[in-house]
């Protein structure tokens, strides 16, 4: 094996029924670099680190690990763990009531004499790994009491500590902040200088160019290239990625696109409130608005929605829908009243994984409708290709199990749930998470043309960027409390300035 | 993909080959002791005043019919909630005990006269099972107790209920109008005809209506069902509802069966073999996607191995052991591993000659 590289893959091929995953892919990854495996939803990244960790079993290629000296083929987690590949996903794949020491030692706990736990031993051992690694954490809490971005460091920390020579990230930005992504980073690059060889799958391309050394970029299961980070710009890694050049994403607002203050109004919330979620908030929208709720993470913006929608019932104050007053107990009042709700959470709220795709498009419209009223199969296949074909939705067919779908086209197959229903007013939390540059585009442009025909969009995001797109009006939220409106010219400094506090005019 | 290919892939493929399997090894078995082949399918008319249907698979219909019938509702539990319903076996017997009841009205513990008409009996008997069935799924739907714990409850409750209400006795009700709900309605007997009236109703309200995409959808995620408009306690409910509504009628036909309400013996170990349906029809019971033909096969597969067990003369005390063998067989064989390794042999079988394709292409 040449030097200094610590993983080579040669000619990955696997075949799904009906779908090419991945067809004779190459990846290398040396010591102590950061190196992005980056492509749209559905190119194959998942598929590939799948491969290579033992859960997908791939039917042509090589994988060849440093101190193995012979092809590798891992048939599970544990396989790969033993010849040094760990992966931290996404999701914290740990238990959230046991102890920060107790995760990080699970299954491998030191043991006393007599063949039981050796508690204290265990403690002192997790103690010096978080302080080795400089989390700060008390080792004997249970992991529960701590942020997602320290549980996914603890996650890396119990990867680390397996002597792992490979460790694979797959997103684990998508649900951290700022601030939290900034730890994360020095951690990957405290790792790197320890000579771990890292693979970070993410769709944020800022971070891909803050940390990565190196980039893979993959496209519908084919390998586009491997590049030095200084020689693929942003632009050209987007036209990468897509295999084209992408129209410029500053252009989408038409002109005139602002906020009208005498347009009808939609929704209009008094005195709004969720125990321990949301404070009361006053809120109105009008018809063809695009309103966008910002703050930092826990801020409130999901709950906010989430009152209005009924998924958390809220407990005080009054709403009128179209000049109505309305009650919503249930979010099947609220869908009566003819809103929809995208909620942030996919796995959890979104998909109902082991129906079809099929199934899963028309299911609100369905709920709608009532039990005894069937859309009849015709109708219901036709819906189901109509937003396959418009949202363009990568699926076998409209019988496959939304499960078996990327990330991001399990989006817009929820999304195409929502636009079934024909809604007036569509909340979208979270919509563009995981979801690659050009399918974002995509789902902004939607955004717009909803609100050109009247409807009412209520948009949230982590990406700013993203909402000062989309918005012609923001709600600044903090510590549960609605802060601020922004309207006028929204600029990035603006809206920062009003999360931030001080001035939130 | 040929027809053959895609019934082989689909989920009734292995409840299908355990039928077969079973009626084979009755064929073989015949054939060793010198009878025609046919004989196990042998259906003919008795030669008594009058005739009736009779023959092994009738008996494996007939006997069966409860078990298809309680298959139906507990299919629906397990997919809604992924739990099960230890109850129905106890609640057929309460509503066994109900039905005679009321039909023997003051004349109990023992009649040959009608207290009231029969349909009031049978009414009866059918309410109380769907207020049963309102009790377990208000506690699972509403108050999220888990199932097994909550239908645990009417598991031994409902029995003893039963005896109260009998006032401790058995209560026979020796009528022929009574008897004919499991007798006969001409040649045939009449439980077959009710399990198909309730299997027909069913398969066509879960292709009429949406309430089997409910159900699966509710069973899969519930709090993705619930933001997408779903009701989903009310409809968990509803499922344990129909499991009660079918506990009653599958009492009610045990009991005409007997004549009579023995509060100890009917529906004594139904629950398990009514689970056992569900699981053999490939249904996971950890809730979801579900078949409402597997699990009813998989109930006829049931009474089938019973008839088996008669017919190769093994006596009823170690009968239980035979049918412990065969249930882990095709148990095993439909285990998510097992399946998996078949796929893998496929795929690897169907690799090389989809090369040869490609390379004469």
């Amino acid at each position: 094996m040449e030097n200094n590289v610590v993983l080579t893959m040669r000619g990955i091929t696997m075949t799904f029924p009906g779908v090419k995953a991945l067809d004779n892919v190459d990846f290398t990854l040396r010591k102590g670099e950061i190196h992005a495996l980056m492509g749209e939803n559905g190119a194959g990244k998942s598929t590939l680190i799948k491969c290579l960790t033992g859960i997908n079993d791939f039917e042509a290629g090589e994988i060849r690990v440093d101190g193995v000296d012979h092809p590798v083929k891992n048939r599970s987690t544990m396989d790969a763990q033993k010849i040094g590949i760990s992966t931290v996903y996404q999701e914290v794949n740990l238990c959230p009531n046991l102890t920060v020491a107790e995760n990080l030692f699970i299954g491998r706990e030191p043991m006393t004499a007599l063949r039981t736990i050796d508690r204290r031993k265990m403690v002192k051992q997790a103690d010096e790994l978080v302080k080795r690694l400089d989390i700060k954490v008390d080792v004997t809490q249970n992991l529960e009491n701590y942020s997602l971005a320290i549980q996914q460091m603890i996650a890396i920390a119990r990867a680390v500590d397996m002597d792992c020579k490979v460790l694979i990230l797959d997103e684990p930005t998508s649900s951290l902040d700022d601030s939290e992504v900034e730890k994360l980073f020095k951690l990957m690059n405290q790792l790197k200088d320890n000579g771990v060889g890292i693979i970070f799958v993410t769709h944020f391309l800022e971070q891909v160019y803050a940390v990565c050394d190196r980039i893979t970029v993959l496209r519908n299961g084919t390998l586009v290239g491997e590049y030095p980070i200084a020689d693929l710009p942003r632009v050209k890694l987007v036209a990468a990625m897509m295999g084209k050049d992408f129209d410029d994403l500053a252009a989408i607002k038409p002109e005139g696109f602002t906020y009208d203050a005498d347009a009808p109004l939609e929704i209009s919330a008094r005195g709004l409130s969720h125990k321990g979620t949301i404070k009361p908030f006053d809120l109105d929208i009008h018809k063809g608005e695009v309103i966008g709720l910002t703050g930092l993470l826990g801020s409130g913006r999901s709950e906010l929605a989430r009152s209005i929608y009924g998924a958390d019932k809220a407990q005080t104050g009054t709403l009128k829908v179209g000049g109505k007053d309305a009650k919503i107990k249930e979010p099947i009042d609220a869908m009566h009243l003819g809103m929809g709700m995208l909620p942030d959470d996919r796995k959890a709220e979104g998909i109902i994984g082991d129906l079809s795709v099929r199934e899963n498009i028309i299911l609100a419209l369905q709920a709608k409708r009532g039990m005894f009223k069937q859309l009849s199969r015709a109708k219901q296949e036709e819906l189901a290709d109509k937003y396959i074909e418009m949202l363009q939705i990568k699926t076998a067919s409209r019988e496959t199990p939304i499960k078996q779908l990327s990330g991001g086209n399990q989006q817009k197959a929820i999304i195409g749930r929502w636009l079934a229903t024909d809604p007036d007013f569509l909340i979208l939390d979270e919509p563009t998470r995981g979801i690659d540059v050009g399918t974002k585009t995509e789902i902004q442009k939607l955004i717009i043309k909803l609100a050109g025909e009247g409807k009412s969009v209520m948009f949230i995001s982590s990406e700013i960027e993203e909402m000062l797109r989309t918005c012609n009006r923001m709600a600044v939220l903090r510590d549960g409390q609605k802060v601020g409106e922004l309207d006028g010219e929204l600029t990035q400094e603006r809206v920062m300035a009003a999360i931030a506090g001080g001035d939130s005019k | 993909m040929s027809a053959l290919k895609k019934f082989t892939r689909s989920q009734l493929f292995m409840p299908v080959v355990c039928v077969v399997l079973v009626l084979l090894i009755n064929v073989v078995y015949d054939v060793a002791q010198g009878r025609p082949f046919y004989e196990f399918f042998r259906i003919y008319l008795s030669d008594a005043a009058q005739p009736v249907l009779q023959g092994r698979l009738i008996s494996i219909l007939n006997r069966g019919s409860e078990v298809a019938i309680l298959a139906i509702g507990m299919t629906l539990v397990v997919s809604a909630s992924a739990g099960t319903d230890i109850s129905v076996g106890s609640v057929m017997s309460l509503c066994a005990c109900v039905c005679c009841t009321i039909l023997a009205g003051d004349m109990a513990p023992q009649t040959t006269e009608l207290a009231v008409p029969l349909i009031v009996g049978i009414l009866g008997g059918l309410v109380v099972g769907c207020l049963c069935g309102a009790f377990n799924g208000f506690l699972v739907a509403n108050l999220n107790i888990q199932p097994m714990v909550a239908t645990l409850i009417l598991y031994s409750a409902a029995r003893a209920i039963g005896l109260l209400v009998n006032h401790d006795f058995i209560i026979y009700v020796r009528n022929d109008t009574f008897a004919l709900l499991g007798g006969y309605i001409g040649p045939i007997p009449t439980p077959i005809i009710i399990a198909a009236a309730c299997i027909a109703i069913a398969l066509l309200v879960l292709k009429k209506t949406a309430l089997g995409m409910y159900i699966q959808s509710v069973g899969i995620n519930r709090k993705a069902s619930r933001i997408a408009g779903l009701n989903s306690a009310l409809i968990i409910f509803v499922c344990y509802l129909i499991c009660g509504l079918c506990s009653g009628i599958s009492g009610v036909v045990a009991s005409s069966r007997i004549t009579s309400a023995d509060p100890a013996a009917i529906g004594l170990t139904f629950e398990m073999d009514a689970i056992l349906a569900v699981a053999i029809g490939g249904n996971s019971l950890g809730g979801g996607k579900f078949n409402l033909a597997g699990s009813i096969i998989g109930a006829y597969t049931i009474q089938a191995i019973t008839t088996t067990m008669y017919n190769l003369g093994i006596s009823s005390a170690v009968a239980p052991v035979f049918k412990a063998v065969i249930i882990i067989i095709i148990v095993v064989v439909q285990a998510p591993p097992v399946k998996a390794y078949f796929a893998r042999r496929r795929a690897a079988k169907a690799l090389p000659t989809a090369k040869k394709e490609a390379a004469s292409v």
